[in-house]
């Protein structure tokens, strides 16, 4: 799948640029930079390599290099609800890797991929400090304890009347104005 | 001729007497001497070698454990085997640990019959399999995005020979590592509109590849 830039990531580019000039142009400085696309974009979009490659002037497969083989950097946009399960030591044991699957049934992607409409990611995160509530999922910073396949579904329903209840609240404050 | 690089010297490779050049690696010094040795990710020339597939171990006397012959370079005097046990041993591990990573599939493959990794386990006398190690196949099969070659992950062994050969061709790479451990891989980057280099003219890196991981379309 190819992530197109929104325009807001593209105003975000913009800025990252910006920040690419106040960067000595030394090699050293590449991890820095990609820190600081990423703190900036959320993701590292091809774009933003070669905006670092052509600063440092240093090769685009060198940018890449690099920056694949660090677990920090991601190159998929994360989704508006990026979903995080657990599959550290005690998690696994309450066999999160299920929970995972269902996840990735449900959205029709993988761990670390992101769905087409940019709603949704999957990602799976190695103990987020509550193991006695194992096995858990978190849902942007909402955490969700001791989940089972069938609770899945209805994270989603909440999601959607969360949604839909942010749409009215939006909606009514514009008629009233 | 005079210069140190054309310095010949007296060495023993296998019980033999032969005068060689001094400070050239010893394995191109062995295989130029009709005495082959197994490698892979050594290129003639290479001025500091990666030493990655460690297939080329030879003993030298003198020193304690057998040394990879690519990063070994001759000196007067020395006394060199490249067939005892212990080269043997860790050269059947070497190649096992890449199968190990390697989509065995020879019917299917474009270089069945050609293939160094074929000819290594005949010359180490050992079948095709990676066992006692476990197999560690990748799930992403073809990177096809690249206009003029396609990448097979499971079929590359990561020797290098690629992203060197391109660098050393081109002055700089158009292709690298990316990621790491079982996930690591080869990364080729698409042709930029104001690229110096053209990967149509060159197609240095899908030539060199030994293992079809790399393939012109
Ligand atoms: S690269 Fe060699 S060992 Fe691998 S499938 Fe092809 S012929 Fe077989
Ligand atoms: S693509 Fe071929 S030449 Fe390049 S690292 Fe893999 S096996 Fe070696
Ligand atoms: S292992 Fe999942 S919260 Fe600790
Ligand atoms: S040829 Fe020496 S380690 Fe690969």
């Amino acid at each position: 799948m190819v992530y197109g830039l929104t325009p807001e990531e593209k105003e975000k580019l913009e800025r990252f640029k910006t920040k690419l000039s106040t960067f000595e142009k030394n090699r050293k400085n590449l991890i820095p930079i990609l820190q600081s696309a990423q703190q900036e974009i959320a993701y590292l979009p091809g774009q933003a390599l070669e905006l670092a490659a052509g600063h440092l002037d240093i090769p685009i497969s060198e940018v890449y290099g690099v920056a694949t083989f660090y677990n920090q950097f991601r190159f998929i946009p994360p989704g508006k609800y990026p979903i995080k399960i657990c599959l550290g030591t005690a998690c696994h044991i309450k066999s999160s890797d299920i929970i995972l699957e269902n996840f990735e049934r449900k959205l029709g992607i993988k761990e670390g991929q992101t769905t087409e409409d940019r709603q949704f990611s999957v990602e799976r995160v190695a103990c987020v400090g509550c193991c006695a509530l194992a096995p858990v999922a978190l849902v942007g910073d909402a955490l969700y304890g001791k989940m089972s396949p069938s609770k899945v579904e209805g994270i989603f329903t909440r999601i959607q009347v969360e949604k839909e209840m942010s749409l009215r609240v939006h909606s009514e404050n514009e008629s009233n104005q | 001729m005079a210069g140190p690089d054309m310095d010949m010297v007296e060495i023993v490779i296998n019980g033999k007497n032969i005068s060689v050049k001094a400070g050239r690696p010893l394995l191109e010094t062995c295989l130029s001497n009709g005495i082959y040795i197994p490698n892979l990710c050594h290129v003639e020339g290479m001025t500091s070698p990666p030493a990655s597939c460690r297939l080329c171990f030879i003993e030298v006397e003198g020193i304690p454990a057998p040394v990879p012959s690519c990063v070994t370079t001759v000196e007067p005097g020395m006394v060199v085997s490249t067939d005892t046990a212990a080269v043997r041993k860790l050269q059947r591990t070497a190649l096992k640990l890449l199968l190990s990573v390697h989509d065995i599939d020879c019917r299917n493959c474009p270089v069945n019959r050609k293939c160094p990794l074929q000819q290594i386990a005949r010359f180490l006398k050992i079948g095709l399999k990676s066992a006692p190690f476990e197999t560690r196949l990748k799930k992403d099969l073809l990177d096809d995005r690249h206009p003029f070659f396609n990448y097979y992950p499971n079929r590359c062994v990561l020797c290098g020979r690629c992203v060197y050969l391109c660098h050393r061709k081109n002055g700089y790479p158009k292709i690298s590592f990316a990621g790491r451990g079982f996930g690591a891989f080869i990364r080729i980057d698409l042709p930029l509109p104001d690229d110096a280099v053209s990967c149509h003219e060159c197609r240095e890196c899908a030539t060199s590849c030994p293992v079809a991981a790399l393939r012109l379309k």
